[in-house]
């Protein structure tokens, strides 16, 4: 609560271009999506103007938001309120990946040993023998039905053993999320002492931690696909693994860009001051909530 | 695009643009929240028309008029238009236009942002209705899309709902994310939390259950197109996933979402209650705890929908005395409501008609929610018709009754005239025997056993079938002269006071009439 000065913006034209680039990506989306096995369809044009005009859109918006800034049109209470905008968005994020860990633990301590026969309810799907020699076990990289409607994975992504763990990429991938968190959050600390070029260094850094963390999904990825068969159609395994590791690594996209979007903001324009930052501070938050999600997966989808 | 108007005094009487833009790019809390209200009375329509299809069709036992497969799309759409598009968007209308009046602020906290949520909304809208002209038509499997009747046997317009379902989940979001913003950091020096109009708590506690639920949502329609274009199997048992889970998942938001839809109507009938008693509203603060308990509460009940699916007893049995808790705060509320009106000084306006109704009616939907809370009795009752008559009751004469008795109380403030007493009573009589004759004969018709989303019934149902048809177009044909009254007095009438009400209190009675295009550019003075 402040006295004194509000903060009321003019009219702006950037909502409704949004709202039209949202409505151009989705209907994109659906019918590129609905059109898959038809090659001559050009819907996917739809898609990438949606695209585009949504990049643009956001680009000249933030520039518009940034330059308000600089020119001192902010006060405190509107600093204050994309504050508390930013923990909310972030609460949001934290429900998207609530809905996809709650269907991992269902599918994994409820569904898969009923399916396989145990318990109260299993007991009548057994009884009909319904999934004969279908055995409940996490990872399960088989299904129910025996790979009737799926392609089963020889292997899954769980932890190795000890023996193999230098090799196991997640580890790595963890070592490397976890490290940029460190670098992002000491950046933070250099800005605030003022210390430019130890925050644009630090910021660098953690940068390229982000590029590397998504080389290593996607090496990852490449070999789930390539030599252990497990896809996206390899039953619910590959289903929780690949959306839930899937989900996070766009996420760490987005946490990145943002955060090579504050590093040019600080290298080639200058902004930041060491009490006035939030727009970096809100890409550090997003990259802690990021990070705290990798834990988790790596708890949850891989060790145990 | 210039940036800021500052407080100065030469800016008090800088008024809206001129023309269409002033619509496409405002940013004014007052003209977004008139963009959504009317918004959400077109989908009001929309959806009642699909509502007089459905009743039309139900006239007679038999085949008369639709399609079998056009009879479910209008369930469907019936269903999503009226959630989605005519009683969220309402009430996100009503925060916008009282909630920054109410706790002294001069706008939304977020006002660009306020904007691109609205109008993310008739693009979401245009893709959904579109979905009728399409291959293999409208989505098809009832508003609560349980696989794998929309996955596996879905049409292709599944994919366009899901898109369609996406961006409204951002307009929510980001429209709570506004509303508690704005809440927290935009109140006046001196309007504590506790201090509060009523209004802005119930909104404070519905955007937080938006922003924790509509991501859920959005989780659920994404498994669902993945299970349908990508191959995977969450809700698919032969794969290893389960159908339930779908349920699980879509009901966790599910069920706050029901409470998103009667917590603001909780507010404003607390307000218009207390106006018209001419009294203090009785036990504010056991009101705040009561909503507070029941939003947390909301969490922990969704399973009460699935009590036939086959959940292991404990489950059952937790879920039922979950549900049957949230009786205790929703009591609280009612009795409030009654002893503030005991030893009133009472007056009948339509908007206290349509709250005292609101009082009434609601219990009676809130009473058949228990019933359907046990267990026993819910394999009975679970997808007859009572369900169908248990929800209309809270959410037509519930949340619906709620925002018209909204924009009767309010509307002086809006438009600087009164609307006209005698066709508001009219409207309210009409609406108030048309939606009991629809609704109640479904409570008998549905414990007799007749189950919902059928086009066709038995014959010993023709009677009371009949009975509600003819109640619904009532109903329905009613709602013109709402209309009629809302446009009539956006035009002129009786001019209002600034007070408007005798009882009324808070700070936007304080504002001339019709509020000024900013109200308040510096902080009002609050005791």
């Amino acid at each position: 609560m402040s006295g004194g000065s509000y903060y009321v913006p003019d009219q702006s034209r950037f909502p409704i271009f949004m709202a039209f680039s949202l409505f151009l990506l989705v209907m994109g989306a659906s019918s590129t999506i609905n059109n898959l096995d038809d090659p001559t369809n050009n819907s996917v044009y739809i898609l990438y103007s949606g695209f585009a005009c949504l990049f643009l859109t956001m680009f000249f918006w933030f520039r518009q938001v940034i330059k308000e800034h600089l020119a001192g049109l902010d006060s405190n209470q509107l600093k204050q309120s994309y504050v508390y905008g930013m923990a909310w968005f972030i609460f949001s994020e934290v429900m998207f990946f609530a809905a996809f860990f709650g269907a991992l633990f269902y599918v994994r301590t409820l569904a898969v040993p009923w399916l396989a026969g145990e318990g109260e309810k299993g007991i009548g799907i057994a009884a009909i023998e319904l999934w004969q020699g279908f055995e409940s076990t996490w990872p399960v990289i088989t299904t129910p039905d025996q790979g009737g409607g799926y392609v089963l994975a020889e292997k899954s992504m769980a932890w190795p053993g000890w023996d193999h763990a230098l090799k196991w990429l997640p580890m790595w991938n963890t070592i490397v999320l976890l490290s940029s968190s460190v670098t992002v959050h000491f950046a933070h600390l250099a800005l605030k002492n003022g210390d430019r070029r130890k925050f644009n260094n630090l910021l660098g850094v953690t940068v390229a931690l982000a590029l590397i963390f998504v080389g290593l999904q996607a090496a990852e990825y490449y070999e789930a696909y390539a030599h252990y068969g497990l896809t996206l159609n390899s039953g619910i395994y590959g289903s929780t693994f690949f959306m839930l590791t899937g989900f996070h690594g766009f996420h760490v996209m987005m946490g990145g860009f943002m955060l090579g979007i504050m590093l040019a903001r600080s290298v080639f324009a200058g902004h930041f001051e060491d009490h006035d930052h939030f727009g970096f501070e809100a890409a550090s938050w997003y990259w802690h909530f990021v990070d705290v999600v990798w834990v988790m997966l790596f708890l949850f989808v891989y060790i145990l | 695009m210039s940036a800021v108007i500052e407080n100065h005094h030469d800016d008090h009487h800088h008024g809206p643009a001129k023309g269409i833009t002033r619509w496409l790019y405002t940013t004014n809390h007052k003209d977004i929240g008139t963009l959504y209200l009317w918004f959400s009375f077109a989908m009001f329509l929309i959806g009642g028309a699909m509502a007089m299809v459905i009743r039309a069709e139900l006239f007679q036992p038999g085949m008369q008029i639709v399609e079998p497969e056009f009879y479910n799309q209008m369930i469907t759409l019936h269903g999503l238009i009226m959630i989605f598009g005519g009683v969220m968007p309402a009430f996100v209308g009503l925060a916008n236009w009282l909630v920054p009046m109410q706790i002294g602020a001069p706008d939304m906290a977020l006002p660009r942002m306020n904007n691109l949520s609205f109008w993310i909304l008739p693009f979401a809208f245009f893709i959904l209705l579109s979905s009728l002209f399409m291959e293999g038509g409208a989505p098809n499997f009832g508003w609560t899309f349980y696989a794998p009747l929309s996955t596996t046997y879905a049409p292709p317009s599944v994919t366009f709902f899901i898109f369609s379902v996406h961006i409204m989940g951002a307009s929510s979001i980001m429209g709570s994310i506004n509303v508690v913003v704005t809440i927290m950091n935009m109140r006046a020096p001196g309007v504590g939390l506790m201090k509060m109009p009523l209004f802005v708590w119930s909104w404070l506690i519905t955007a937080y259950l938006l922003i924790a639920v509509m991501p859920v949502l959005a989780g659920a329609v994404t498994m669902m197109l993945m299970d349908i274009h990508f191959g995977t199997s969450f809700f698919n048992a032969a794969g290893g996933g389960d159908p339930v889970l779908f349920q699980h998942i879509f009901w966790f938001f599910g069920h706050p979402e029901v409470y998103i839809m009667i917590l603001p109507a909780f507010g404003i009938v607390s307000h218009i209650i207390e106006t018209f008693s001419r009294k203090q509203l009785f036990g504010y603060s056991s009101m705040v705890w009561a909503m507070l308990s029941i939003a947390i509460l909301s969490f922990v009940v969704w399973a009460h929908h699935m009590f036939t699916v086959g959940l292991p007893l404990a489950a059952e049995i937790f879920f039922m005395w979950a549900t049957m808790l949230i009786a205790v705060p929703t009591g609280v509320k009612v009795f409030n409501w009654v002893a503030t009106m005991f030893r009133g000084s009472i007056t009948f306006e339509t908007p206290m008609l349509f709250a005292i109704a609101f009082v009434v009616l609601f219990t009676i939907g809130g009473l058949s929610g228990l019933m359907l809370a046990i267990v026993p009795a819910d394999f009975q009752y679970h997808d007859t018709y009572f369900v169908v008559a248990h929800f209309h009751y809270v959410l037509v004469p519930g949340a619906i009754f709620s925002i018209m008795a909204a924009v009767y109380y309010w509307i002086p403030k809006w438009t600087g005239n009164m609307y006209d007493e005698r066709l508001g009573k009219l409207h309210f009589w009409l609406s108030f025997i048309g939606v009991n004759v629809t609704f109640f004969p479904q409570h008998f018709i549905g414990l007799a056993g007749m189950p919902r989303r059928y086009p066709d019934y038995a014959l010993q149902f023709a009677d009371w079938n009949m009975v509600s048809s003819v109640g619904a177009f009532l109903f329905g044909f009613s709602q013109l002269l709402f209309l009629f009254i809302v446009v009539k007095t956006v035009m002129g009438g009786k001019k209002a006071t600034d007070q408007v009400w005798e009882g009324a209190k808070g700070l936007e009675w304080s504002v001339a009439s019709p509020a000024p295009y900013h109200t308040f550019s510096t902080p009002p003075k609050v005791d």
